[in-house]
């Protein structure tokens, strides 16, 4: 097997809970998007273009609220503000890439693929085809979606909720970034993002999530600042 | 504004903001300290996308046990912890909420 798809299906691989997790709420957002009398092309095509979970669910709860199409507009806007956020993260990494390559996976970056992604990078840094597991992870997540979506459209929510098989993603989160936590900074950072968000949670439009983020880097980037800077201390048990 | 207009927006806007970054770097310098920043970035927005799904209930803080998901996702954060396994934590986490719903 090439290094291309040994990639390309480590990624796939890594994107499966994901997708077991993800794909109830494909259905959910179908079901809804009828029930708020979107036309059935547009909320299936809203998820091949937007493709981004809680900006179509809001979507159409303001669909069915009449809203005028600039609010709409405006806030997929704020609620997809974040994927700045895991645009920058993944910029490095991605940084010698050409520009189709940058736009087809910028056009996957959605939550569940940045998740595997980064933590790949992080924990084998660049490799020459590593960006080929990325395009797995985003390309089967993609098809996932669609196929849950269509389905939404067609039974409506077939997936009893009992099953609690869209736990599969927060799980699929602490599984992921859990082993990553090794040093005070990174975990001070987690759980003041953690904190924070419970505490901003009513605000709207997802702000929560990006105060909480925002406050999480700051705290790990200052505590990393304070002690010594990697790498400049000898390792411990030469002196 | 039609719906299709909305959505061809929406989408536009939406790629907009995942290429934005990734585009312009490298065309210009980052400083040292955003770069620094940037391995914060897993751990911050991770977690600020967990802590609501475990501790809010129907738009509630619930800290009780009849939060099975609270309960089920600290057993996962503790077999994430020890095995470092992705595919037992999720299955650990997933057998946990079942037995809860189960039993509690």
């Amino acid at each position: 097997m090439s290094e291309q798809s040994k990639q390309f299906w480590a990624g796939v691989r890594a994107e499966i809970p994901l997708l077991i997790g993800g794909f109830p709420f494909g259905m959910i957002y179908g079901a809804l998007a009828m029930n708020a009398g979107l036309p059935a092309a547009a909320a299936q095509l809203m998820s091949s273009i937007v493709f981004a979970g809680s900006a179509q669910f809001i979507t159409t709860e303001l669909v069915r609220e009449s809203a005028p199409g600039l609010v709409i507009v405006l806030t997929i806007a704020v609620v997809n503000l974040r994927h700045m956020l895991y645009s920058a993260s993944l910029a490095p990494y991605l940084a010698s890439l050409s520009t189709r390559w940058k736009a087809l996976l910028s056009y996957l970056l959605t939550d569940e693929a940045y998740a595997p992604t980064v933590i790949r990078y992080e924990k084998e840094g660049i490799t020459p085809y590593g960006h080929w597991f990325l395009l797995g992870a985003g390309l089967v997540l993609w098809m996932d979606w669609q196929i849950s979506t269509a389905l939404g459209i067609w039974l409506g929510t077939a997936i009893p909720e009992s099953w609690s098989l869209d736990f599969a993603l927060p799980l699929t989160f602490i599984a992921m970034v859990v082993p990553v936590l090794k040093e005070r900074p990174a975990i001070a950072a987690a759980v003041s993002a953690g904190v924070v968000a419970l505490a901003a949670y009513s605000l709207p439009y997802q702000l929560g999530l990006i105060v909480a983020a925002f406050v999480g880097i700051v705290v790990g980037t200052v505590l990393e600042g304070r002690k010594s800077p990697r790498g400049t201390l000898p390792p411990k048990g030469t002196l | 504004m039609n719906i299709w207009l909305v959505l061809l927006l929406g989408g536009l806007i939406t790629f907009g903001m995942r290429f934005s970054l990734i585009y312009l770097f490298g065309r210009f310098e980052f400083p040292e300290t955003i770069r620094k920043a940037l391995h914060y970035v897993p751990p911050a927005v991770l977690s600020a996308i967990v802590f609501p799904e475990l501790f809010m209930r129907d738009g509630m803080l619930n800290l009780s046990f009849d939060n099975h998901r609270l309960l089920a996702g600290l057993v996962a954060v503790l077999v994430a912890w020890f095995s470092k396994n992705i595919l037992i934590t999720i299955i650990a986490g997933m057998i946990a909420l079942f037995l809860l719903q189960l039993f509690l």
